[in-house]
C-alpha cells in the first residue's frame, strides 16, 4: 500500500486554552502521527525527534491514550544560534482508543525519534452474546 | 452605553495585542520558515559550525552528507512504510520520500574534519573552518 504523503518540515505547536500558562518555558508541539490497521491490530507511529526512549510517557486513561515526550536541552556550549528554522520542544498528543482494545497488552517501542504503538483488538471485548434463560 | 464603549475598546486592544504577538514571532530573527525538508538550525562558534536537523525515522545509511568548499549538502531518503496487503490507513501525517538541502556556510570548511551524528532522530553535523580560509593577522611594521 503506497504511503505517499510529502515530507513536511514545519512542526505544529500545541494551542493553549485561554488563560492557561505553561510552567516550563519550553515549547510544546503536536507530533505528527500515522495510524493504520491490519489484522485486528492498530499501529500508531508518532514522530518525536530528540526524545530518548526513557523520556516517553504513555498513559491510558479511560479511553484516552495520552502521549508525552520530553527533550533534553541540546544547546551546544560555547556556540550561539546563528540561524533557526525549527524550535526544540516537548511533544504532547492524545488519542481516543476504540473500546475493543486489549488494554493490558499495548506495546510501545521508541527508536530513532519515532514512537511505535501496537494496540490489539481483543476478542474478549467483542460483543458478547448473552444467553437468556427463561425463568419459571 | 458607556459599558458598550469600553467593551469595544477592550476588543480592539485584545486584537491589537494578538496581532503584535504574531508580528513579533514572524519578524523575530530566531525563527525562519524552513527552506526545505528537513528544517535546520545552525550554531556558530568562531571557527566551528554545528548544523542540526530533525529526521525522525531515517536511518543513518539513508543520509548522505557532502562538503564542497563552503557548501554543505544533506540529502537522503525517508523510506515509506511497507505495509502488508489489507492494511488500512486511519491517519497519515508523516511523509516520506527523498530530500536534499544545500546550505551555504560563511566560510570554507575542512572536509576532513566533519563529524555527523544521528541520535533519537536528530542529525548533528559538526564543521570546522578550513585553515586556508582563516583570516591572517597582518602585523603593521613601523616605517
Amino acid at each position: 500500500m503506497a504511503d505517499n504523503k510529502n515530507l513536511e518540515p514545519v512542526k505544529e505547536e500545541v494551542e493553549l486554552t485561554e488563560g492557561v500558562e505553561r510552567t516550563r518555558p519550553r515549547r510544546i508541539y503536536v507530533p505528527r502521527a500515522t495510524i493504520y490497521e491490519v489484522d485486528e491490530e492498530i499501529v500508531i507511529l508518532v514522530d518525536m525527534p530528540g526524545v530518548s526512549p526513557e523520556n516517553v510517557d504513555i498513559v491510558l486513561e479511560k479511553n484516552e491514550l495520552k502521549i508525552n515526550g520530553t527533550v533534553e536541552d541540546t544547546t551546544p556550549e560555547g556556540y550561539s544560534l546563528s540561524y533557526s528554522e525549527y524550535g526544540v520542544g516537548d511533544y504532547e498528543r492524545n488519542f481516543v482508543v476504540p473500546r475493543d482494545i486489549d488494554r493490558e497488552n499495548i506495546q510501545a517501542k521508541m527508536k530513532d525519534g519515532v514512537l511505535e504503538l501496537h494496540l490489539v483488538r481483543a476478542e474478549a471485548y467483542q460483543a458478547r452474546k448473552i444467553d437468556v434463560v427463561s425463568g419459571k | 452605553m458607556y459599558r458598550n464603549f469600553f467593551s469595544t475598546n477592550d476588543e480592539f486592544d485584545r486584537m491589537r495585542s494578538e496581532m503584535d504577538k504574531i508580528f513579533r514571532l514572524v519578524s523575530s530573527p530566531s525563527l525562519h520558515a524552513p527552506a526545505g525538508y528537513p528544517a535546520v538550525n545552525t550554531w556558530a562558534d568562531k571557527d566551528k559550525i554545528i548544523v542540526n536537523a530533525e529526521l525522525p525515522g531515517v536511518q543513518e545509511t539513508d543520509i548522505d552528507i557532502s562538503i564542497e568548499g563552503d557548501t554543505l549538502t544533506i540529502s537522503g531518503e525517508r523510506k515509506p512504510l511497507d505495509l502488508q496487503e489489507g492494511a488500512v490507513y486511519h491517519r497519515q501525517e508523516r511523509g516520506s520520500g527523498k530530500f536534499t538541502r544545500v546550505l551555504k556556510m560563511p566560510y570554507q570548511v575542512d572536509p576532513e574534519k566533519v563529524d555527523a551524528l544521528l541520535k533519537n532522530g536528530v542529525l548533528e553535523v559538526k564543521l570546522e573552518r578550513s585553515e586556508a580560509d582563516k583570516p591572517r593577522l597582518i602585523s603593521v611594521k613601523k616605517g
